[in-house]
């Protein structure tokens, strides 16, 4: 590699760092205001790319191009605002991190949208005009366009930092980020407030895809390749702070650039492939950063949770009616192969397998007060463990007790660092370690099988029945979740909810809160994990997205659709979502618009969660 | 009362009907891989129409039950469950991802099924991983990069960059194009190795070092929107300047079309050049398929079609529905199909569906292929005893 190869590196690099940072502004400046981790941020991009290239081709010409940029990101932004209006303004009360599964329900309607507007091909859009050919640099040749990127992002920077700084709105938009509460009791119109920051945000999300005309083609798969990207720079940048945004973004692109320009390099007699770690690196950059720094590159440490009291529901300590509710739904639930025919069994063991990962995750999210967003880690870890040992030869009894183990160790190292920080930058720092787990399964072909996986992970004879291995399930799956609600009826699990609560007064207790917190990982890590072997037995075959981000997500969603400060939550969440996903996608070509669709409908009709929502519609009747 | 009985007969006629239909369970990521896909079920479903309207299979109706997958293996296995408990499907069909095509793979071998992989290119299914229920029919990675090693080897370069999409097939490809062309060309270099994750080509920085180690020719197993950025960013950066370029896959229309004027011209690629394929098969292909849809082919159509007269075929010569008997009839199996004759190989369940190559040309501002010929399957299939050496005995 030349000099002049690496000074164009490095202004490839750039190009890519200014798209970036497009994406993170917009989404740094809606979570530090509305506090809503839009999940949506990647598909409005995706629809300003599509809409872009639309208006560019109805406009034509020159002046089309030019047109378009802006008016695909005004159409973007007042799309940002509808959504917002009709949906999130009805949430914000709701408790924190549930305006997540609306933004999930938000990116299903909008793919499907997408698909039925423009179709399913990719759609390549034009090269800019005037800037379409390529500038000389050092004598290699570099896009006239990235050079443009790179001029735009400072110049946005400082138009946004103005904006915040000097006009009225800006003051109010920071005192917001600094204390929404205080703001609104103020007398400022915080309904207004939070549209104006969710549109200007969906906007700069969506001036992001446009700007990607002249680079790539629309496509329906951008949406989740941006949206992880664009919480990676903010979260290393540091929440609410657009030069740690800015930073972080050319740390993130010259990086990766850098892996590319690299390329193969002979060390120690192998070849090490720098640009196959692309996979992970951004995570890999996010995880030494929050190791390093747990607020990020620029971010300060928050201000104390702003967690409106009233909706703070205390998960009650299950008592003998409970047990005996969950009893006989759990005999209910047996006698399920008795009654229906064999696909209900196959669906009933998924959703039992579902269930108890959910279980696992709300053990965390409920009364740890932790959110991992990266939680089919420990799913991944035992499934992997239950296939690797199965392949060995491992009697099925024996690699069911062996799984959890594995992940309860992987919850003990991730928990060790991820319980120093806290909120959203935790639940990244999980993130972050699920997607190197999910990269080493990838690329370890030797070993996971790579990208294909893992095949012929067989039941043992007595359990190869569909109702005898559902039943299997149910014992495995139904001690696991007794023994964690037992965990919460101890003093542990009090000491638990205390650091959740509050952690001063639980540190003037004697309660070392951050060790309680740290050992609930790998307690919620075993169950996940057994969840993870039981997954891998009951399909047979296991491949990395048993611990991709989509499964984490679900996760999120099962929890949360269920009822966050509920015990019988999750288990309702991981029946609904499943079995509405398996109902809606026989009956209809667009089964994401639908899904969707109910499950806004859903975050509507119950803020606190279905479980949640009945539970207080109960208690209020009585 | 005699509207209740009114509506038993119908009920009963409705099962009886249902019982003379044969079932067949069909499964793909449509939600994942639309662009390929929503043509590959028009395929299909024309391919039913006129299976159907010929009368069906020794005198039974076709009926396909098609469920979306989600795109994952996890849910892949439980609509396959469905499919086979639930809705009595005699055989499966579909796939896309290699990860969900083996796991699917497995299942037909646990449950005792037919499946028939229409689009899942992993040579794994029918070599390492392969099982005696499951058979499929495109041409494989390795056969599709055989298919295209007879033009690098001519073109005599001798300094060759790589690449190719960071997962199973990107992998294979690379290896097999590796191995074969220097077995063919001993004094071949590989000067540089690019492997970007599927969908997320950082095209400028990926450019940039193929160009940096100064390369004679290019092989790329890229496709989709990482080909489209790739082929823009190295028409701007001039990387494919004097350069003879060898991408796989790029001359199917799904991927070609979306390039439009940016098309590299002199490139060669695999595809479907589906305007100028004269044989009357074909011809008459084209023609119900455009009267069907309005539309022209994709690669995705013929996939979608081939894949269901095969098992239209299948379910005839076995003249039974008993997977034993299935399994029988698809060994050696020959299809009719727009490409012509095929055959089901009885040694590895591989079809000798073939593929086309050719060298890309821009006409009209659209991508085509040009000097184009049609490669079988058979050929480009390593010899028997290496494949009775790869795959496990049934």
């Amino acid at each position: 590699m030349t000099f002049a190869d690496l000074l164009v590196q490095l202004v490839n690099g750039l190009a890519q760092a200014s798209t970036l940072f497009l994406l993170a502004s917009g989404l740094s400046l809606i979570f530090g205001v509305t506090r809503v981790v839009n999940f949506a941020h990647g598909s409005f991009t995706m629809v300003g790319l599509y809409a872009a290239i639309a208006m560019a081709e109805r406009l034509g010409g020159a002046a089309g191009f030019w047109l378009a940029l802006p008016l695909a990101a005004l159409a973007v932004g007042v799309l940002g605002a509808v959504a917002e209006m009709l949906i999130l303004r009805r949430v914000y009360q709701a408790p924190e991190l549930f305006q997540l599964l609306a933004t999930f329900g938000l990116v299903l309607v909008l793919k499907d949208a997408a698909l039925w507007l423009w179709g399913p091909e990719d759609i390549f859009g034009p090269r800019a005009p005037g800037l379409s050919g390529s500038v000389e640099l050092a004598g290699l040749a570099v896009p006239a366009w990235d050079l443009f990127l790179i001029a735009l992002a400072p110049l946005l920077l400082l138009a946004l930092e103005a904006l915040l700084a000097r006009t009225r709105w800006g003051v109010l938009v920071r005192a917001a980020t600094e204390d929404r509460h205080m703001v609104g009791a103020l007398g400022v119109n915080q309904a207004w407030l939070f549209t104006g920051v969710f549109a200007l945000g969906s906007a700069l999300a969506g001036l992001a895809g446009a700007l990607q005309m002249p680079r790539e083609p629309a496509s329906l798969g951008l949406d989740l390749v941006t949206v992880t990207d664009a919480f990676v720079v903010v979260v290393i940048g540091g929440l609410g702070s657009l030069r740690g945004a800015f930073l972080a973004a050319a740390l993130v692109g010259v990086v990766k650039t850098l892996c590319f320009a690299l390329g193969g390099v002979e060390m120690g007699g192998t070849t090490f492939n720098f640009s196959k770690l692309t996979l992970v690196v951004e995570f890999l950059l996010m995880a030494l950063t929050l190791v390093l720094r747990p607020w990020g590159l620029a971010g300060r440490a928050p201000a104390a949770a702003q967690e409106s009291p009233a909706l703070v529901e205390w998960v009650r300590v299950p008592g003998v009616r409970f047990a005996a509710g969950a009893g006989a739904a759990l005999l209910a639930a047996a006698a399920l192969p008795l009654l229906a025919d064999e696909y209900a069994v196959v669906l009933a063991t998924d959703i039992a397998v579902f269930a108890l990962f959910a279980v696992s995750l709300h053990f965390l999210m409920g009364p740890g007060g932790m959110a991992p967003f990266g939680h089919a880690a420990f799913f991944g870890v035992g499934a992997y463990a239950a296939g690797l040992l199965a392949q060995a030869a491992w009697p099925m009894a024996a690699a069911l007790l062996a799984a959890p183990l594995a992940a309860a160790a992987a919850g003990l190292a991730v928990g060790w660092f991820c319980v120093r920080l806290s909120g959203v930058y935790l639940a990244m720092l999980t993130l972050a370690f699920a997607q190197i787990a999910w990269s080493v399964a990838f690329q370890w072909d030797d070993v996971t099988g790579g990208s294909n996986g893992l095949v012929g992970i067989r039941p043992a004879p007595w359990a190869a029945d569909k109702a005898h291995f559902y039943w299997l399930v149910l014992v495995f799956g139904g001690t696991a979740l007794a023994l964690l609600w037992r965990v919460l009826q101890s003093p542990f699990g009090f000491a638990l909810r205390a650091a959740r609560d509050n952690p001063r007064r639980a540190q003037a207790l004697g309660i070392d809160a951050r060790r309680v917190q740290w050992l609930a990982f790998p307690a919620a890590a075993a169950a996940a994990g057994l969840a993870g072997a039981l997954f891998a037995y009951s399909k047979g075959s296991l491949s990395p997205e048993a611990m991709g981000i989509a499964r984490s997500v679900d996760g999120l969603v099962m929890v949360l659709l269920g009822g966050l400060h509920t015990l019988a939550g999750p288990v309702a969440g991981a029946a609904l979502f499943t079995w509405l996903q398996d109902e809606i996608i026989r009956r209809t070509d667009y089964w994401r618009l639908i899904l969707g669709a109910v499950i806004l409908l859903l975050v509507i009709a119950f803020p606190r969660g279905v479980v949640g929502g009945l539970r207080h519609a109960w208690k209020e009747r009585s | 009362m005699k509207r209740i009985l009114a509506m038993l007969a119908l009920a009963l006629a409705a099962s009886a009907t249902q019982a003379q239909t044969i079932r067949i369970g069909e499964m793909n990521s449509y939600k994942t891989f639309p662009a390929f896909l929503e043509p590959y079920r028009k395929g299909w479903q024309l391919a039913l129409e006129e299976v159907n309207a010929a009368g069906g299979v020794n005198g039974r109706k076709l009926e396909v039950i098609s469920r979306d997958d989600n795109g994952n293996p996890g849910d892949a296995v439980r609509v396959a469950e469905e499919l086979a408990s639930r809705e009595q499907a005699v055989l499966l069909m579909g796939g896309f991802a290699s990860n969900v095509g083996l796991a699917l793979s497995d299942f037909a071998k646990q449950r005792r099924i037919v499946f028939l992989a229409a689009e899942p290119l992993t040579d794994k299914l029918v070599w390492e991983g392969g099982n005696r229920y499951t058979f499929r029919l495109r041409a494989s990675t390795y056969m599709q990069t055989a298919m295209l090693i007879p033009e690098a080897a001519r073109a005599r370069k001798k300094r060759w960059a790589l690449v190719y999409p960071n997962y199973e097939y990107g992998q294979a490809a690379a290896a097999a194009f590796k191995k074969l062309l220097k077995a063919r060309q001993p004094d071949v270099e590989f000067v540089a190795e690019q492997a970007p994750p599927l969908g997320k080509l950082d095209a400028g920085a990926v450019v940039q070092a193929l160009a940096a180690a100064k390369p004679d020719a290019v092989f790329s197993a890229l496709f989709g929107p990482d080909l489209a950025k790739f082929v823009r960013e190295g028409n701007t950066r001039g990387l494919f300047r004097g350069r003879e370029v060898v991408n796989l896959l790029a001359g199917e229309p799904e991927y070609l079309d979306p390039l439009k004027d940016e098309t590299p011209e002199g490139w060669i690629v695999t595809g479907y050049p589906w305007a100028d394929i004269a044989s009357p098969e074909h011809r008459r292909f084209l023609d119900a398929y455009r009267a069907r849809w309005n539309d022209y082919p994709r690669l995705g159509s013929v996939v979608g079609y081939t894949s269901l007269m095969s098992v239209a075929a299948a379910l005839k010569k076995a003249d039974d529905t008993d997977t034993e008997k299935l399994v029988a009839a698809f060994k050696g199996l020959p299809v009719g199909t727009p490409f012509g004759r095929i055959t089901y190989r009885a040694l590895d369940h591989q079809s000798t569906m073939g593929a086309f190559v050719g060298r890309l040309a821009k006409k009209d501002g659209r991508g085509v292929m040009v000097d184009w010929v049609y490669r079988e399957g058979i050929a480009y299939l390593p010899p028997d005893d290496e494949v009775r050496r790869l795959r496990p005995a049934d």
